[in-house]
């Protein structure tokens, strides 16, 4: 980040500014991969920004920006001093200057996607950052993942299970995790998808897009 | 010392700073610290160089904030101050960002119209002119934000220390401990200067050494701290 921000905070009670959607999860899983999903499919109708948090280079933010998916200037990178968990949890501050920075230079934006370094189970987003926030893990992690929880599997509006097409390869069983996945969130929603062969991601797009259209109807 | 000092040394303060290691990083990639011992000749080091500074003009942005330091200076002024006896861009580049976020947090824990002042005149201000302006928001002296600043010039880098290379955790904090007793601890100690002083006569420590490695840091193609 830079060190030019423009000033300006918004009321904490989230009136009049966007949507802020946390994408969490292991290294791996395809977080990036999905922000770039998103951003194919509702850009052309949605007002959006990107927050990226590398560990320890701007591969997201570069990612995203050659991707072509969004205008390079509404990607912004935080770095996060060893501690990927540490800038979405407990010391969000750089995170939320980014996020605001957005606002204040391209606003009113509709959503801006933080997305984290890839992280542990553990690995959740302060409600000061994120409103709504999605994790992903991936098939190859094993079938298992899902049943050993964790806040980000359990407590996340919305799990992804990304990489199904690797499924048969793996060994992994997609109705054990979906059973697992039922049993730790109970009616929290899980989608499945494979970004390899839909890179729309339509089915967690249209889940966002319904997120941005209940916050703009709450808070504008 | 005012306890809400405490709030502005704490480590927890979500203020951006578990983001930096104070040159840390890149002195552990060049090998000059590599051990406990070296931390600490670092830590000393930093602590009565870029620290001094940083002590001093922390100390002087709060009285300037109490309206106790009188004179034609205005908020921007005391700012370039800090840019002068900051020779490497990356430093100042670093500074300003954590300048910036304790800014905004401070805005939050305490709300004044001196805070207001300070973001209207210099959205990013240097590191030392939020701490002061903070710490008087809170209720502080100018020597308690100067041990804050102090305080801040070597718990940083610490714990990047211990992240980087594994270091016994406690060992670096016996580390602290010694150091502690080389923080400022009253009004004209050490080197915290009158803090209405004319500013031009604050202490001005250079350690090229703390220059170059952030340079060096700011071009790196791989590292973990911003700076």
């Amino acid at each position: 980040m830079s060190a030019d921000h423009d000033d300006h905070h918004h009321a904490p009670d989230g009136h009049g500014r966007a949507l802020r959607l946390g994408v969490g999860g292991p290294v791996g899983s395809g977080k990036t991969a999905l922000v770039a999903a998103l951003c194919r499919t509702l850009g052309p109708t949605l007002q959006l920004g990107v927050v990226t948090n590398d560990i320890y280079t701007t591969e997201d933010a570069d990612f995203l920006r050659k991707a072509g998916v969004l205008d390079e200037d509404r990607i912004l990178a935080v770095e996060t001093g060893c501690c990927p968990h540490t800038a979405i949890r407990d010391d969000i501050a750089a995170n939320l200057d980014a996020v605001e920075t957005l606002e204040n230079r391209f606003g009113p934006l509709h959503l801006v996607i933080v997305e984290s370094g890839g992280d542990n189970l553990t690995a959740t987003f302060s409600r000061g950052l994120a409103d709504k926030q999605i994790f992903v893990l991936d098939v190859s992690g094993g079938d298992k993942v899902p049943r050993k929880g964790g806040p980000g599997v359990t407590t996340a509006d919305l799990l992804v299970i990304n990489k199904t097409d690797l499924a048969p390869l793996v060994g992994a069983d997609l109705d054990v995790m979906a059973k697992d996945s039922a049993a730790v969130r109970g009616d929290r929603p899980v989608l499945f998808t494979s970004i390899r062969q839909d890179p729309t991601a339509a089915a967690v797009a249209a889940w966002v897009r319904d997120q941005v259209q209940s916050w703009l109807h709450q808070h504008h | 010392m005012n306890a809400a000092i405490l709030l502005l040394t704490d480590s927890r303060l979500p203020a951006g700073g578990h983001a930096h290691s104070g040159g840390v990083e890149q002195a552990v990639t060049s090998g000059a610290v590599h051990d406990v011992p070296s931390l600490g000749s670092f830590l000393r080091g930093r602590l009565h160089t870029t620290g001094a500074v940083a002590t001093a003009l922390a100390a002087a942005s709060c009285a300037f904030a109490s309206g106790t330091a009188d004179g034609p200076w205005a908020w921007d002024g005391l700012d370039a101050e800090v840019d002068a006896r900051t020779a490497s861009p990356a430093q100042r580049a670093a500074s300003r960002v954590q300048g910036r976020l304790l800014l905004r947090v401070a805005r939050r824990l305490w709300p004044s119209p001196v805070l207001e002042e300070l973001a209207g005149a210099v959205p990013s201000p240097h590191h030392p002119l939020a701490l002061g302006a903070a710490a008087h928001a809170a209720g502080a002296a100018p020597e308690d934000a100067a041990l804050a600043a102090a305080y801040h010039a070597i718990s940083g880098p610490a714990t990047a220390a211990v992240r980087l290379l594994g270091l016994d955790p406690v060992a670096v904090h016996r580390l602290l401990a010694d150091l502690s007793r080389e923080l400022p601890t009253a009004p004209g100690e050490r080197d915290l200067p009158p803090s209405a002083a004319p500013w031009a006569d604050l202490p001005a420590h250079s350690a090229p050494a703390l220059d170059v490695l952030a340079e060096r840091h700011a071009l790196a193609q791989v590292r973990l701290f911003v700076s």
